[in-house]
Formats: structure tokens, sequence, C-alpha cells
């Protein structure tokens, strides 16, 4: 008898496992159904296309957003961090660097933007939201002292550089591809290494991972350096597409890049996440501009309609 | 470790393999011919707003719109919400709709470069409103003549004040196209009948133009008229001349929004360059319509401007 329930009990908790795994994507799935049944130029292959390229600036942001978010962390400064690595980046473009050395200058500048956000939050005992909060109010500053405020433009013509942004590998836009490897190797770092499971250890239960030997402070300099490359990354696709840096670029994008993650089932107190539940998110929400704009929808609903997916997304996490 | 290298090496032989496969966007097709005639209510227009949040911007909304409606052409509007990577989204998606021309009234100019090369890669045909593009096909650009807003401002200060009265200049944003056009227009006139006294940026900014106001106040006696290059500089000058004490200085804005029109009434702004945003949408419609029906359109088509006083 008593074997009997406990076996009931394990498949109610297997079932509701389960549904808090697949929740998001049937959500994407029942989403994509209805825009497709409403217009259905919305799952011709080329808007599908379209719609990864639009995704892929959001995704690559949240994904480094969901190591600092499982640490039990958040990184307002996402978006400063993409338009000061943007505008470094064109600045040392205009110089003559060689594309490729610029590139990783560029990816190498978001990181150590994020390591600084790291020693900042560790070293000073700052809370994650007031000392990011502050970080991107100055790297948004600095990005408009070093632009004078006016977008930099003109400073490359290399086909590798457009290419980042601009181009297709076998008809697919070069930014998914990055945002593909980027999934690929931060699903291995955050499920399948030692790392990731410290960065769940410290966003569980900070103090008993400590006394498990666990040095929190380097894994969080790792995990905001992973999310400064992360949005300097997203910064070069779109220097690359825009042909331009914008010293306004990125305005506001943290709250996206949040709002993907929390829709993916990741635990705003830490502890909990999942990566795949992150791309799952920024697809939900790339699907809603998309399909809305395809539909015709006012930009003003727009906005109503994303915020009550939020919402809608994180009732239903709750729930089971 | 080992698995992440593997991975790695994965990934970079996919890359090094796929280079023979790499091209870039609006490179793909060259359908750039002459577009099939389409009667208005057959068409489909899309239009890229900067942002909706302007009420000058809402207004050239409103323009394409009303002009549209009359003639039973349907209009897909995005809000670029003043992000380039939005605007640039939504333009996309204009294309995917397959809308028949493109009115785009840009963010920036340098950052719609692709946008518009993607729409000329799909054949679609594109007119711009009141920014330019520095790069791709557009078949016409729908702007104010913004030299000629100038000179309007300048010749008005004559009218008021007199031939060499003491001006000073209150510049936009440096490297604005705004705000060098505005100004030539302005020199034009003004270097040959007026002496401009000082000529200092306050970046369009109405608290800029509070303290801009307030320096030249301190440095230049007898000031007789002030004309700033739009009106929310227009009227941050006013409250310092105000605070000064001094009430017998003319004031000239430009662009005609709501603010500046309602303290024109009061008494306290003397005139605005008004431009017309909702004539502009309408002029854009119409541009669409001549240039589908074979028609020759030129390649900048000026929006009229109006100086809008108290009376």
């Amino acid at each position: 008898m008593e074997a009997k329930s406990k076996s009931i009990t394990q498949t109610k908790a297997k079932r509701s496992e389960l549904f808090r795994k697949l929740g998001p994507l049937i959500a994407l799935i029942v989403l994509v159904v209805v825009v497709t049944f409403l217009n259905t130029n919305f799952i011709n292959p080329t808007n599908i296309l379209n719609l990864l390229r639009q995704v892929s600036v959001n995704a690559l942001i949240a994904f480094g957003m969901t190591f600092v978010i499982i640490t039990g962390g958040i990184d307002l400064s996402v978006g400063s961090t993409l338009a000061l690595s943007g505008a470094l980046t064109a600045g040392i473009l205009a110089a003559g660097v060689p594309p490729v050395v610029a590139i990783f200058a560029g990816l190498l500048i978001g990181a150590a933007l994020g390591l600084l956000n790291g020693i900042v939050i560790t070293k000073g005992k700052v809370a994650p939201f007031i000392a990011t909060l502050a970080t991107m109010t100055i790297f948004r500053g600095l990005t408009l002292v070093y632009t004078e405020g006016n977008p930099i433009t003109g400073f490359s013509d290399d086909f590798t550089f457009l290419f980042f942004g601009r181009g297709y590998l076998f008809g697919i836009p070069f930014p998914v591809v990055l945002m593909a490897i980027a999934f690929g190797i931060l699903f291995v770092l955050l499920h399948k290494m030692t790392f990731g499971r410290k960065t769940f250890a410290i966003g569980g239960n900070e103090n008993a991972s400590y006394i498990a030997g666990i040095k929190s402070d380097r894994v969080k300099y790792t995990v905001y350096a992973i999310s400064g490359m992360m949005s300097a990354l997203a910064g070069l696709i779109l220097t690359s597409r825009l042909n331009s840096a914008q010293p306004t670029a990125g305005t506001a994008y943290e709250l996206d890049a949040i709002a993907a993650v929390v829709i993916g089932g990741t635990s705003l107190a830490g502890g909990k996440g999942r990566i795949v539940g992150t791309l799952i998110g920024a697809l939900i929400i790339g699907t809603l501009n998309n399909g809305l704009n395809l539909l015709g929808v006012s930009s003003f609903y727009q906005q109503v309609v994303r915020g009550i997916v939020i919402i809608i997304a994180v009732l239903l996490d709750r729930k089971k | 470790m080992k698995k992440l290298f593997g991975l790695l090496t994965i990934f970079t032989m996919f890359l090094l393999g796929a280079c023979g496969s790499a091209t870039l966007e609006g490179e793909q097709s060259d359908e750039s011919e002459k577009v099939a005639e389409i009667s208005p209510d057959e068409m489909t227009i899309g239009l890229s707003i900067s942002t909706l949040n302007n009420p000058f911007f809402g207004q050239l909304q409103e323009g394409v719109e009303d002009k549209a409606e009359e003639n039973g052409t349907t209009v897909r509007t995005v809000d670029a919400q003043d992000d380039t990577a939005t605007q640039i989204n939504g333009i996309d998606d204009l294309i995917q709709q397959g809308v028949d021309v493109l009115l785009i009234n840009p963010v920036d100019s340098d950052a719609i470069t692709p946008a518009i090369e993607s729409a000329n890669a799909a054949g679609i045909p594109v007119i711009t409103l009141d920014r330019s593009s520095e790069g791709g096909e557009v078949v016409t650009l729908i702007a104010s003549d913004n030299v000629q807003g100038g000179e309007m401002a300048a010749e008005h200060i004559v009218e008021l004040v007199g031939e060499n009265a003491k001006v000073v200049q209150l510049e936009g944003t440096p490297g604005a196209s705004a705000a060098n056009e505005r100004g030539e227009g302005f020199n034009n006139v003004a270097n040959e009948k007026l002496d401009v006294v000082d000529s200092q940026s306050a970046n369009f900014s109405r608290s800029e133009g509070l303290t801009v106001m307030e320096n030249l106040l301190q440095s230049n006696s007898d000031i007789d008229a002030v004309f700033a290059q739009n009106d929310e500089m227009a009227l941050g000058a006013i409250e310092a001349i105000e605070a000064a004490g001094l009430e017998d200085i003319v004031v000239i804005g430009f662009d005609g929004n709501e603010d500046a029109l309602a303290q024109i009434e009061e008494g306290r702004l003397d005139a605005t360059v008004a431009q017309q945003p909702y004539e502009m949408g309408s002029l854009a419609v119409q541009a669409a319509y001549d240039y589908v029906s074979g028609k020759d359109v030129e390649n900048v088509i000026s929006s009229p401007l109006e100086l809008m006083t108290a009376e």
C-alpha cells in the first residue's frame, strides 16, 4: 500500500518535472501554429531564417545572462557592454587592424568589462543589481564619450567583418551559425562540466558550496566575464549588420535578455535553470515580435502582448 | 575540457569546409528591373517609422495613412522605437510580407543602409522620409528644405528688428544634417543683413538651450534677437531671457511643435518655422503612386515650410 502511494507521488513528480522542462517548448509550438494559421507567410523558410537572425542577438546575451542568474545574480550592464565593445571594435578597425584581430579584441574587451562587474560584486561585496546598474551607466557614458555621441561609420569594407553580421553560410545567416556555436559550447560548459556544477551550487546555497570547497569568487568572475563576452559578440554582430557603431545601441536589451531567461524556466532566485529553456525563451520573444509585425498589429499593442506572455510564462512555471 | 576541445575542433572544421559557400546579405539576387504597374487600390505600402513616441512622426504616419486610405491602399506600419536594430528587423518583416513599396523614416542615415540594400535585392522600391540614407538605391527623399527654413527665420528677424541687429544663434547637435542646413540658410541671409555676435551648440535640447543662453547673456549685452535651430532650444532660451529680466529679445524657433505653437499664442515665443509632417507623409504616398505608374519622380521632394507667428 505504502509502496503504491509512493510510486504514485513519484510518477506525479516525474510528470511535473517533465512539464517544467517541456512547458516553454509547448508554448513555442502553440505560438508558431497560431501565427502560421493567421498568416501563412510566417512559415516560409526565408522568414524563419529572418526570424532566427533577429533572435540571435537577444539569444546570445540571454545565454550569458543564464549563467549569471543561475548563480543568483543579475547583469544589467549587458546593453551598455554591447554598445561600448561595439564602438571600441569599430575604432580598432578604423585604425587599420585586421578584422579577425579586431573581432577577438572586441570579445576580450567584453570579457574584461564583465570581469570588472565580477570584481565589484565579489571583492566589493556589492549586490549584483546595484553593481551592474552602476556599470550600466558607466559603460554607456564611456560609449558616449568615445563616440562623442555620434555613430561611428565607414570603418570597414572588409568582407570578413561584414560577413560577421551580414553573411550567409550554406544559406544560413552567419549570426545564426554563431548563435548555434555559442549555444553548443555554453551547453557543455553548464550541464556537462564541473564549472557548471559549481555555478549551480553557488546559486543553490553559497555558504554550503563554500564549505564544500568551491571558490565562489573565481566562478563568479568567469560567469560575469562570459556574460560580458556574449554581449560583446552580440555587439559585433550588430555593428557589422548596421555597418555602424551606434552610441545608443543595446538600450534596454537587458530586459529582453532577462525575459528570455525567465520565460525559459530559469529561477531568478538562482540554483535552477537550463540554457535550452533560454534559447526557447528567446525564440518565443522573437516569434512574438516577428509574428505580430507580420499580422500588422500596432507596435503599442505589441508591448502589451509581450508583457502578458512573460506573466503567463512565470505563472505556468510556478503552478507545477 | 576535452569535450569542449572536441566541440571546438568540429566547429572549426565546419567553418573551414564552409568557406566556399559564403555570401553576403543583399548580394544573392539582382532583380532591380522596373516594378510592375499596380493600381493604388491593389497596393500595399510598408511604413517604417523611427519612433511613434514623438508627435512629429505620429503626424507623419497619419499623413501616410490618410492619403493611402483615400485611394484604397493598405498600409502596414512598424515602429522602430528609435532603435536601429529594431528598425532593420521591422523592415525585414515588411519585405517578408511582400509589400509593394517601402516608405522608410530612418533612425540613422548610416545604419539604415543594409535594410535598403535588402529591399533593393528584393526588388521593392524605397522612399525615405525626413532623413536620408547614406547607401542603397532610393527612389526619392521627402524632406523639409531646411536651408530655405533658415533663410525664412533670418528674413523674419530682419523684418522685426531691422538690419544689422545683434543676433545670436543656438545650433543643433554638431554634425546633424538638420543643424548644418538650418545654419547654412540662416547664415546666407544673416551674413549680409545681420550682426551675428555669437553662435553656439545646445544640442537640440531645451535644458541645454537654457544654460547656453544664460552664458550668452552674460557675455553679450544688448542682444536683439535669437535664432534657435529647433523649438526645444528656443523654449529653453526664453526661460533664460525671462529669468534675466529681459523682455524685448526676439526669439525664433524651428519645427512648429505643439509646445512652441502654444507659446506663440501666449506671446512668449515670437515665431517658428513650422515643418509639416502630415504633408510630408502625404507627399511620400503620392510619390509612390507616381513611381509605380511609371511617372518620373525627382530625387528630392521638398516638403513645404511655413512661418508661424502670433497673427
